[in-house]
């Protein structure tokens, strides 16, 4: 034990860091700050050495080049042992590390933890919330299949939007005129190098603060901060009512941050590693590129919005949401921190969440797109095609062959683009039907020039028949007139 | 000891030192950002586009729409397949075709062609176009992209090079709407 400690001395002798590290480990914080509500910074935290370990880990085997990359990561799943482990660690801990992240940013603003003095602690937050999107993005890069590949040709129809600059910045965004070698060698730079070497300069400048500013105190109704006395206020509750952070407060982010890490590793071992889906070959077109998990609510988004709001809201929207983000806490620097005494901080928390929540279900069923394979893989079910004529079923024919089963639902399979069409002829009469075929409108394209009059004739005799047994069809009261019946 | 306004030699040199190392480091940015910058440089005056084969017109019957792959004119050595590009060849009649990029003209998924319907349909927010690459429905708020084309000798060819983008239709030399809807 001499030895020890002979040599711990020698050392920080040298170093001088035990002293430091002491007092950081002891300093006092309000007894009322050793909550399970505080341990989400210290979880992302972990995540993100855990991110750190195993990027490495799979970096000695990935090779980042175009022509390679998809190999490398089939290689990782199937050849190298425990490869897919590791990939499966490194994925779920991408997932995981942005949850983690967008709870604590909720915690805090619930907590009222951005007012003074802690401003830049929130701002130094936020562009640590941006870089984590910021991997996440690239990461699915990193994974070169066909969704990162189509992935990559919608961020850069985005970024082409730009005005005057956009066909410049989607050059250097791919590093050349298409998506291909040059394009995942940067985002590999930026995935392995640049973002991370910034999120840990970050990282260490965010836990200094809030080492040196202190825990934010749990927020009690009534208690507001004022520029001019809270610092007296929070150093006499760490003196009246304060403990040493190690070990009063310290043992729940323990305790947590090993859960986490064992949710990690358990949806690694059950779920397996992402993908990869199929080779990147910009020839297979049969594909439908879905982004992960945490940009589906940006797909759904870009599918519901009318096309002439969709480029001002994709590049004002962003700039709007992370100015204000940037300046909340100098709108609202002091004040009421309690959750409970701001309930339009509550309500925005809650708007936010439901907004991103609905648009993120939207995105796993996709309801705006066609479905490509509907007509030919959905018959139409039988109990529409009872007591039929010939000419109807040969509209059931022409309704499956001209593809409109790919964006209309007929009992309960086939494309959602459209309505279904279980009970069109209550809504439209024969004429409508016509019109509407031919025509099209609403969201619907013109089969004019794609169906032959007896097609069409036949298409909607079918159309005619689907209405529920006790309803009668729509029928144009003043049509028997006109045709002088 | 020299008073706070007259200059030091040390503190000459200090500054000497700076104004040193802000010259060196502007001559080495200029280099630095040379590099960065240069695939943006070096596309200037749409310096991407070639003329490329999609061999016999002959294979591209009349009034169908097939799908052709080409190779992009400037290749990496790390490209690998992501180089082979696939386009929509429309032979409407005779020597007059219509060539489109297989990207959406809303965020560059590639759409699919239909022959029976007489559309093409994109699987990513719901674009459909007409045969002649007129949009149909969705959120693309143009008609399909498409390629300049030339037929010599029994073989076609267009000028390719750069993935279009709804900013940047044009860098590409691509006609701004297809000639008739």
């Amino acid at each position: 034990m001499r030895l020890i400690s002979r040599i711990g001395q020698w050392f920080d002798q040298r170093l001088q860091l035990a002293a430091p590290v002491r007092e950081a480990a002891e300093h006092r914080v309000p007894r009322n700050t050793a909550s399970w509500w505080y341990v989400f910074g210290s979880a992302a935290l972990t995540v993100f050495c855990l991110q750190l370990v195993t990027g490495i880990l799979l970096a000695l085997t990935y090779v980042p080049s175009a022509a390679e990359a998809w190999s490398s990561l089939q290689a990782l799943n199937h050849d190298i042992t425990l490869g897919w482990f590791i990939r499966a660690l490194h994925g779920w801990g991408s997932n995981f590390m942005v949850a983690i992240v967008l709870i604590h940013m909720v915690q805090v603003f619930l907590f009222g933890a951005y007012k003074f003095p802690r401003e830049l602690t929130w701002i130094i937050g936020v562009f640590l919330l941006l870089m984590t999107l910021g991997m996440a993005f690239t990461g699915q890069v990193m994974r070169f299949d066909q969704d990162a590949y189509w992935g990559l040709g919608i961020g850069a129809s985005m970024a082409s939007r730009v005005p005057f600059a956009g066909p410049a910045i989607v050059r250097l965004m791919l590093g050349g005129p298409i998506i291909a070698g040059a394009t995942l060698s940067r985002f590999f730079a930026l995935h392995v190098f640049v973002i991370p070497g910034l999120l840990i300069g970050f990282v260490c400048l965010h836990v200094l603060m809030v080492f040196k500013l202190g825990i934010n105190e749990w927020p009690m109704p009534g208690r507001i901060v004022k520029r001019s006395t809270y610092l007296n206020e929070y150093h006499e509750q760490t003196k009246t009512d304060g403990a040493p952070f190690v070990p009063y407060a310290i043992w729940k982010d323990m305790f947590f941050a090993a859960f986490i890490l064992l949710a990690v590793a358990a949806c690694a071992l059950w779920f397996g590693p992402f993908g990869p889906s199929g080779r990147p070959d910009p020839t297979v077109i049969q594909t439908v590129p879905k982004p992960d998990y945490f940009f589906l609510w940006l797909y759904a988004l870009l599918s519901l919005l009318p096309a002439s709001m969709e480029t001002p809201v994709l590049l004002i929207g962003p700039v709007l949401a992370i100015l204000g983000l940037l300046l909340l806490p100098f709108l609202s620097g002091e004040g009421e921190k309690s959750w409970k005494r701001r309930p339009i901080a509550v309500l925005t928390v809650m708007l936010i969440a439901v907004t991103l929540g609905t648009f993120t279900h939207l995105a796993e069923y996709t309801p705006w797109s066609p479905e490509m394979n509907a007509w030919s893989g959905d018959p139409v079910p039988a109990t529409f095609l009872r007591r039929t004529t010939a000419l109807e079923r040969q509209g059931a024919i022409v309704f499956q062959v001209k593809q409109c089963r790919n964006c209309h639902a007929l009992g309960g399979s086939g494309g959602q683009r459209g309505p279904a069409l279980d009970r069109v002829a209550v809504r439209l009469t024969q004429d409508q039907l016509i019109r509407q075929v031919i025509q099209g409108g609403g969201n619907m394209p013109a089969y004019g020039k794609n169906l032959s009059p007896p097609e069409t004739t036949a298409l909607v005799a079918f159309l005619e028949t689907l209405h529920p047994a006790g309803q009668a069809p729509a029928r144009d009261a003043a049509r028997a007139f006109a045709l002088g019946q | 000891m020299p008073s706070d306004t007259s200059l030091s030699r040390r503190g000459l040199f200090t500054k000497l030192a700076a104004l040193f190392n802000g010259l060196v480091a502007a001559a080495i940015a200029v280099p630095i950002g040379g590099f960065l910058l240069s695939s943006i440089t070096r596309g200037r005056g749409n310096g991407y586009l070639k003329w490329v084969s999609l061999g016999p017109a002959a294979q591209f019957p009349e009034g169908e729409t097939r799908l052709a792959t080409f190779r992009n004119p400037l290749v990496m050595p790390a490209d690998g397949k992501t180089v082979d590009t696939a386009c929509w060849v429309r032979r409407v009649e005779g020597n007059q075709f219509q060539v489109f990029a297989v990207n959406c003209a809303h965020l560059g998924c590639p759409v699919r062609w239909f022959p029976q319907s007489g559309l093409f349909m994109c699987p990513c927010h719901g674009g459909v176009y007409y045969r002649d690459g007129s949009r149909a429905s969705g959120p693309p708020e143009r008609g399909l992209f498409e390629y300049q084309y030339k037929v010599e000798n029994g073989l076609i060819a267009i000028q390719a090079g750069e993935m279009p983008t709804p900013g940047a239709p044009s860098a590409s030399l691509i006609r701004e709407a297809p000639p008739c809807a």
